[in-house]
């Protein structure tokens, strides 16, 4: 059983990992973060099953957080898109040498 | 208390006196507070004329009796708290004299070094070296600054002048009435300061100013000797204090190679401040300053101060007969290659810093041959009819100054050459400065003769011990302190002729304006006569005292007894390794026999140039002409000077060159400068990694992960 849900796990995690790098769409490249947050909330909640309950404490906490970077993330990408009518990350390249 | 040796270091008699000192303090305190007034005096007439000049023009500091006050408190202040500082050495002295001072008298004031192992007290030591020196240091120092008065009564730098000679006698008494070796070199360094200040005092001289440089640059290499001394004495003894300290050192093996080199180095320092060969060059430069300074600092009491430190370090020189016999050996040599220079000299000052360098040499042929008492003896004697002889040349060169200013001639006033029969206008110089003139050449019963004869003799008296480390050497070094001693008499002879006898060659307005120094000059070169006749006679050895030359029930041998406590220990060590010393000089004769024939051979001198040379025509120094031969090598100092410039000198100046531009701004800049260009480069390339790119930043942070990942994992 705990075999299956964490291969699971991988397999979207790995998803995620691939669409956040792969993709240029801001959008796109943070629902790929919350894949992967997920994921790992979904190992943790496997591992509960044997280990106790810290896991699943875990998971609420990495709701939470996830919830506080959507209301920021999404925020900004609001405002870029205002700003340059966009959401393709290519375009923004002012933050180097 | 018995230490190793089995001396007793501690009185037995119980019953004897206390030594009560009275305000000891107050001996260092009042030149101190001397030079804070005539400081405070000279800051304000430093001010007055600057502000003079700013309004464009120059302070007139007026005629006679007009004089601003910054100008006439010195003549009271200066004098003054001399006067009350040897009155208050006199009365500590007469103290001890009613007392049996045997273990020194230690008075601290508070702690000044405290760091774990090592502590130095601000402490001062009252014992029978260090009163003497004090009496000397004040005593001389107050005629001196009296003199003073008289002579630079004109100068603009009147209140500075007098700030700094008051300055030097607060050091100067520091150095020798420290309790420890560090207080000690509080003193050494502050007198060699003034020394500078003084040196330099007419410092808008470019020549003035660069010999006061050299005498502190010369002086430095000394101390760097001397400090080397206390490093280790410090890792030896632990302690740098006089009293615990020599109680330590008396258990030392005899010859040991610490304390050789520990007196080796100390002995660099005292070769320094006192002129000796190597480093005596900086003596003759340092005539540069007002003449009382010279009679003071360069004759009288600072250049003895390498004596002091001997004769104050006398327990371990006396472990060490290298050392010793490496003290006699410069002493000697010093005493002799100065004098040979003096008898060509043609500068009056010259002739006495020679002369000067020499008799320094004699001292330390005494503290080499273990008579330290000798030493000091002569130290005492010389300061007198040296500090004579140069305030007489002050008066001589004062009065010179002042004919040629007012007929506007620009002749050298210190030139010899141009002197001649000043006999006649000066007669109380001549007279003094002929008594002078007698006791350093060691003529019977003047003082020199009885410290010169006495270090003279001790020096065979050594060599002839039973167990002397090298006989022979000091039998050279007697005959080359005989040989030095006819000289002596020969070129003191010349100075005197060329200066009051024989025709006049000043010029014939000139001659008009020649004149006698004042009171306030004569009073002290009366007081230093003597002073030069009578000081002999309180240390007259028990073998002359038995015939005439002893003068009988005037006189006793006072002062080796006096200072026996310094020296009895250094005197058992000496004892106990080399037995008595001889009775006997090396071709005979006992001590009786070879004092008359010193003092016969310096009167025969004497006499014999005196009358040959008043004979000599000497041509005035504008009609001069070029000397040849050997006279050219010893008019030009066996060209000293000009060998230590092409050695050391040249060679210092093209490193430091080589240093600076090759070194300095070539390599070190460089390599500064090259650092800073490539972190810039590295920088340059290292940003070409930032590309802004969202995605690429995520790619390498992955892989980042990966390999914590992977080698965390395996």
């Amino acid at each position: 059983m705990i075999t299956e849900a964490l291969v699971l796990s991988a397999m979207i995690f790995v998803l995620g990992t691939f669409g956040v790098l792969v993709r240029r769409n801001a959008i796109i490249m943070f629902l790929c973060i919350e894949l992967q947050l997920n994921a790992v909330n979904l190992a943790f909640i496997a591992f509960s099953r044997l280990m106790g309950i810290d896991g699943q404490v875990f998971v609420f906490f990495v709701m939470t957080v996830a919830a506080a970077e959507a209301a920021v993330g999404l925020a900004i990408i609001i405002s870029v898109f205002r700003h340059y009518e966009t959401v393709n990350v290519d375009n923004f390249k002012l933050l180097r040498w | 208390m018995y230490n190793a040796l089995g001396v007793g270091v501690q009185a037995t008699v119980e019953t004897a006196a206390q030594f009560q000192p009275f305000f000891p303090g107050l001996i260092i305190l009042l030149p101190l507070i001397g030079f804070l007034i005539n400081g405070a005096l000279a800051l304000r007439h430093a001010q007055a004329s600057a502000s003079a000049v700013r309004l464009g023009g120059e302070l007139d500091l007026g005629e006679g009796d007009h004089l601003p006050a910054t100008h006439t408190l010195p003549s009271y202040v200066a004098p003054g708290v001399m006067l009350m500082a040897f009155l208050i050495t006199s009365v500590n002295f007469a103290r001890m004299l009613s007392v049996e001072l045997h273990d020194p008298h230690v008075i601290e004031y508070w702690t000044w070094i405290a760091t774990g192992a090592f502590t130095v007290e601000a402490a001062i030591q009252l014992d029978q070296l260090s009163i003497l020196m004090a009496m000397i240091v004040t005593g001389v120092g107050f005629l001196i600054h009296l003199f003073s008065v008289g002579y630079m009564r004109d100068d603009a730098g009147y209140p500075r002048y007098f700030s700094y000679l008051n300055l030097f006698i607060f050091f100067m008494l520091v150095l020798v009435m420290g309790a420890s070796y560090p207080l000690m070199f509080v003193g050494w360094e502050g007198v060699g300061l003034c020394s500078y200040l003084l040196i330099g005092f007419w410092f808008s001289d470019r020549e003035k100013s660069d010999a006061g440089k050299k005498a502190f640059i010369v002086n430095r290499i000394g101390d760097f000797g001397f400090l080397i001394a206390m490093f280790l004495l410090f890792g030896m003894f632990g302690t740098l204090d006089f009293v615990p300290l020599f109680s330590q050192a008396a258990d030392l093996e005899y010859g040991s190679r610490l304390v050789t080199a520990v007196t080796l180095f100390l002995f660099l320092g005292a070769a320094g401040k006192s002129a000796q060969i190597p480093l005596y060059v900086w003596l003759p430069d340092a005539m540069a300053g007002p003449t009382p300074v010279s009679a003071l600092i360069h004759a009288a009491t600072m250049v003895t101060a390498g004596v002091y430190l001997v004769a104050r370090s006398s327990v371990l020189y006396a472990l060490s007969p290298i050392a010793s016999a490496t003290v006699a050996g410069v002493g000697v040599l010093t005493a002799l290659f100065a004098a040979t220079i003096a008898l060509k000299q043609n500068d009056i000052k010259k002739v006495l810093a020679y002369s000067t360098v020499s008799q320094l040499g004699y001292m330390f042929v005494g503290v080499g041959v273990g008579a330290y008492a000798a030493g000091i003896f002569h130290l005492m004697t010389h300061a007198f009819f040296k500090a004579l002889l140069f305030l007489g040349a002050g008066a001589v060169i004062h009065s010179m100054h002042r004919s040629l200013h007012r007929t506007n001639n620009h002749q050298d006033p210190q030139d010899m050459r141009n002197m001649g029969g000043l006999r006649a206008f000066m007669p109380i110089t001549w007279g003094t400065m002929w008594v002078a003139t007698f006791a350093i050449s060691g003529i019977w019963p003047f003082a020199g003769f009885f410290s010169k004869d006495e270090i003279i003799w001790q020096t065979a008296a050594f060599g002839g011990a039973a167990k002397a480390p090298y006989p022979m050497l000091y039998q050279v070094y007697w005959v080359i302190a005989l040989v030095a001693a006819i000289l002596t008499a020969f070129y003191m002879t010349r100075m005197m002729v060329m200066t009051f006898h024989g025709a006049s060659r000043t010029g014939v307005e000139e001659v008009k304006h020649l004149h006698e120094a004042p009171p306030v000059m004569w009073i002290p070169l009366i007081a230093l006569a003597l002073f030069s006749v009578v000081a002999g006679w309180i240390n007259v050895p028990e073998a002359l005292r038995e015939t005439f030359i002893g003068l009988g029930p005037l006189t006793g041998e006072w002062l080796h007894h006096w200072l026996e406590p310094i020296t009895e220990q250094a005197h058992h060590i000496q004892e106990l390794n080399l037995g008595e010393v001889a009775e006997q000089a090396p071709f005979g004769g006992g001590e009786v026999a070879w004092a008359l024939v010193s003092t016969t051979l310096a009167l025969v001198t004497v006499l014999a140039s005196f009358q040959f040379l008043r004979r000599q025509n000497v041509t005035v120094a504008a009609e001069d002409t070029e000397l040849s031969g050997l006279s050219k090598v010893l008019y030009n100092k066996w060209y000293v000077d000009e060998i230590y410039d092409r050695l050391i000198v040249q060679p210092l100046i093209k490193s430091s060159r080589f240093c600076w531009k090759v070194v300095d701004a070539k390599i070190i800049d460089g390599v500064v400068n090259g650092v800073g260009w490539a972190a810039r480069a590295l920088g340059f390339v290292v940003s070409m990694f930032q590309t802004g790119t969202v995605n690429m930043y995520a790619f390498v942070l992955t892989i980042g992960a990966l390999i914590i990942l992977g080698v965390s994992v395996f």
